[in-house]
């Protein structure tokens, strides 16, 4: 498989594209026409081939770009990086999951040569040609979690596990739906998830608490989760609100199909062997609307999850000011037709009606 | 002094509780201005709090002091500000053992900063106790610029760092102490609510 | 849960009741790593029941060349010590478990005491070699009756923070003095009988400990006990639990597909609902609240019996 990287941005001038195979693999979040909280879990690892469920951590064509965007992200505000003291072995177990995941799903990109705690990496894609000792954090640039995220796309929360519950002990966080790693770092998984509405009186997250604690090193977990994005900013952070934010404003009937997106998260989880704590990537895909309803079954769907989610959710996504005129749009490329189950396309969807 | 109910929020809002005694265990109680009636009124459910007591009192224009140090802890003192107590402060939670409780009495501020060293020191968020008494200002972090700005009683509200206008959030950090400011016009510039004195 | 078939290549007495097993994948593949205070499950053909029994890895959490186990023969038991004594030889295959952690360190600690007792000594063989690795600062304190039963004594070095507390020569645990005067973040872990572990938490709940700097692991097998019927509410079948096997067990035997991780009742994969009880659920758990034992309404098939005339639950 060899995959051509991107050359586009996150910010600014706003470069960033989907190619066809891309638009075709996407992590499409929605397996029926409604949408609720719930404790959607299931086994990673699992999924049609070539699609983003099937590799333990997902290379594709933005990858070399995302790298870029996050550089400049940590440039301007190092603090998106950090890790509590007692976390640097989780970090080890962290560089050694992704280096030995890539070397073995993407032979021709990545290669890893242990010999004893000697070890050498090689990251084709950016240049990256590198001898350490693994366990000694002074023979690499940044410290072990650092180091290795800043060559894996998406977001990084490392938890500690410890009096029955979950804590927000380390990350790299870089492309985050609006929450800030330094405000919640030390955070347990009921206090970090305390902003979100309604689930908590749900049981959600006591439910997701006891399955995540018994996560083993044999059964790593997945779960997609999603909001909507004006623009393909990765660096949605609290932090920059205040330089981002009025782009939320310029969605117009004219420009919504090329200028919002869906922003889906596909978060994966997985027992660490030496420090026992969870590992938990949350990898972003980005998708305009305009790519998106050249899928007719996604087309149909987002339009009736959006239509009838609750306002509440609305606002707390974030989207509520925009919902009326991304709905109108989706409207025009929702026919009516049945939609399969599951979220990629087969062959019960029906080509689209024209409008 | 009447004391303040919260409303009730979300799960990382503090909330606070009277002071139950832990017997004559060692133990540092800290309390600032009226926070100091809360010590008395342990003090009064079971003195042997205060046999292996070292009493901190923060005067903050009450009157208090004379009858803390009646109250006869091990040791007594006063300090003129949270600052000015860093070292002081600092020292005692060095020379805790597991067996040490921490007594909190003030203001939200007082309560945030002195459990956020507590824990940096190690000390087990169990073995903190805390009341709330007087003011119900808020510690607030800016989320933008990350200045803590003290004693802030109106929402919306001017970060005295960057001047960003922020919302008060009730979401809350242990570790810095401090509530969540957020750009309260960051999608509308110059469009800011009316400001409110926040409520408790 | 995951397993792999791995070689038993070395069976080593390490007293008159303990004995060492090692075991290697047969291709020399690595092991999963694992932390230290982890477990993995070893399975047992027993004379027609496949016994699971949970043992701590005594060996380097950070060697994946193989496992070790200590088993300590419990002739009243049900029979899964025996098997392993009896039975096991080098070159014996067996179906072992990726490893579990339900009694990690917790990494923050600035000081780790560690208290052990008998057998209980197994998880803290692991920790200890990771607390070496950490670099970072530990007391252990060992009690046995005799040092020919200490099976620990052959891993432990002669060290300043090692301490031994032989009853035999009259050298009992002060665990008042143990416990008083630890620094900030000190850190307390105990395993051996449950009246070792009660002990520990009563001289720390004098001492002011606040619970969460505690930690402990019992290592509970499931106890035998009269047989018992049980009906399976989703089927309407009614099993007949053997004295010597434990309801997990007789649920495996009749393909009842159900979760497990412990089988100690320590990690809750195992919990059902109860929907009818007429008689007592004997509640051998660490897992189940009072209130929940008291209600009667869930039971932990891993450890717990029933006695009475009817007990119906929901698989």
């Amino acid at each position: 498989m060899t995959i051509r990287f991107n050359d586009e941005t996150f910010r600014d001038d706003y470069t960033f594209f989907n190619s066809p195979e891309a638009i075709a693999r996407f992590p499409f979040p929605f397996d029926r026409d409604d949408y609720m909280y719930s404790v959607n879990m299931e086994p990673h690892k699992t999924g049609p081939e070539g699609t983003p469920f099937n590799v333990r951590f997902d290379v594709d064509e933005h990858y070399v770009s995302e790298m870029r965007d996050r550089e400049i992200t940590l440039t301007e505000d190092p603090l998106r990086c950090q890790s509590l003291p007692h976390m640097e072995l989780a970090g080890w177990d962290l560089l050694e999951l992704i280096m030995r995941s890539k070397a073995e799903d993407y032979p021709e990109l990545f290669e890893l040569h242990c010999d004893g705690d000697r070890w050498h990496w090689i990251n084709r894609p950016l240049g990256i040609d590198q001898r350490f000792t693994f366990g000694d954090a002074t023979t690499l640039p940044y410290g072990p979690m650092e180091y290795i995220t800043r060559q894996a796309q998406g977001d990084f929360a490392v938890l500690d596990q410890r009096e029955d519950n979950l804590w927000m002990d380390a990350g790299m966080v870089t492309s985050q739906a609006d929450w800030s790693l330094d405000f919640d770092i030390g955070m347990n998984f009921f206090e970090w998830h305390a902003p979100v509405p309604k689930a908590h009186e749900m049981g959600i997250f006591q439910r997701a608490l006891k399955f995540l604690m018994q996560i083993n090193q044999d059964n790593p977990a997945r779960r997609l989760n999603w909001t909507m994005t004006v623009n393909p900013r990765l660096d949605t952070s609290p932090e920059n609100y205040h330089k981002w934010g009025p782009e939320k404003r310029t969605i117009t009937s004219e420009n919504v199909g090329q200028k919002q997106y869906l922003r889906v998260e596909l978060q994966t989880f997985w027992r660490l062997p030496r420090s026992n704590a969870l590992a938990f990537p949350i990898r972003c895909y980005l998708i305009n609307l305009e790519d998106l309803v050249s899928v007719p079954k996604w087309g149909r769907r987002l339009h009736r999850v959006l239509r009838d989610l609750p306002d509440e959710l609305a606002d707390y996504k974030g989207f509520a000011v925009n919902r009326p005129v991304i709905v109108d749009y989706l409207s025009q490329h929702d026919d009516g037709a049945a939609t399969s189950a599951g979220i990629y396309p087969t062959a019960d969807d029906a080509p689209r009606t024209p409008a | 002094m009447t004391q303040v109910t919260f409303s009730p929020s979300i799960k990382t809002r503090p909330v606070y509780a009277p002071l139950q005694s832990q017997g004559d265990a060692p133990a540092i109680l800290l309390c600032e201005g009226d926070g100091a009636l809360a010590i008395l009124d342990l003090a009064a459910r079971d003195a042997s709090v205060l046999g292996r007591a070292h009493l901190i009192h923060i005067p903050a224009g009450t009157a208090h002091g004379p009858r803390l140090r009646a109250l006869g802890a091990r040791m007594y003192h006063e300090a003129p500000s949270f600052e000015a107590l860093a070292a002081r402060y600092g020292k005692a939670l060095a020379d805790a053992t597991m067996s040490t409780r921490l007594y909190l009495a003030g203001t939200e501020g007082l309560i945030a900063k002195a459990t956020a060293a507590a824990l940096a020191a190690g000390l087990p968020h169990q073995a903190i106790q805390a009341e709330h008494r007087g003011s119900i200002a808020r510690r607030m972090q800016c989320v933008h610029c990350k200045g803590v700005t003290e004693e802030v009683t109106t929402d919306p509200f001017t970060c005295s760092h960057c001047g960003l206008t922020l919302f008060v959030r009730d979401h809350f950090s242990r570790r810095l102490g401090a509530f969540q400011g957020v750009c309260v016009d960051a999608e509308t510039p110059g469009d800011v609510p009316a400001t409110q004195e926040i409520r408790p | 849960m995951s397993a792999r078939l791995l070689r038993v290549t070395e069976v080593a007495p390490l007293t008159p009741l303990v004995t060492r097993f090692r075991f290697e994948d047969p291709d020399g593949a690595p092991l999963p790593l694992f932390s230290g205070g982890a477990h993995v499950v070893v399975e047992m053909p027993d004379e027609g029941v496949l016994r699971r029994n949970a043992y701590s890895l005594i060996s380097a959490p950070d060697d994946g060349s193989g496992y070790e186990i200590a088993v300590r023969r419990e002739d009243t038991g049900r029979g899964g010590s025996r098997y392993m004594h009896s039975q096991v030889t080098p070159g014996t295959l067996m179906t072992v478990t990726s490893p579990v952690n339900l009694f990690s360190l917790d990494l923050r600690a600035r000081k780790h005491v560690l208290i052990a007792g008998g057998i209980g000594i197994t998880p803290f063989l692991s920790q200890l070699r990771q607390l070496a690795r950490m670099q970072a600062p530990f007391e252990l304190h060992y009690a046995a009756r005799s040092r020919a039963e200490a099976a620990g004594l052959a891993f432990l070095p002669s060290a300043p923070n090692i301490h031994l507390h032989i009853s035999d020569e009259g050298n009992r645990m002060d665990l008042g003095a143990i416990l008083t005067g630890q620094p900030l973040g000190t850190h307390v872990y105990t395993c051996g009988p449950e009246g070792l572990i009660t002990s520990v938490e009563q001289a720390a709940a004098r001492l002011n400990w606040p619970k969460a700097a505690l930690h402990s692991e019992a290592f509970l097998s499931p106890p035998p006990g009269k047989p018992f019927d049980v009906t399976l509410a989703r089927s309407g079948r009614t099993l007949t639990v053997g004295p010597n096997q434990s309801l997990l067990e007789a649920l495996e035997a009749a393909e009842i597909d159900i979760p497990w991780s412990c089988r100690g009742g320590a990690c809750g994969q195992c919990e059902t609902a109860v929907t009818a009880c007429h008689g007592r659920i004997d509640h051998n758990d660490h897992w189940l609240s009072d209130d929940d034992r008291a209600a009667q309404q869930k039971i932990m098939p891993c450890v717990s019996r029933f006695q009475g005339q009817h007990l119906a639950i929901d698989r």
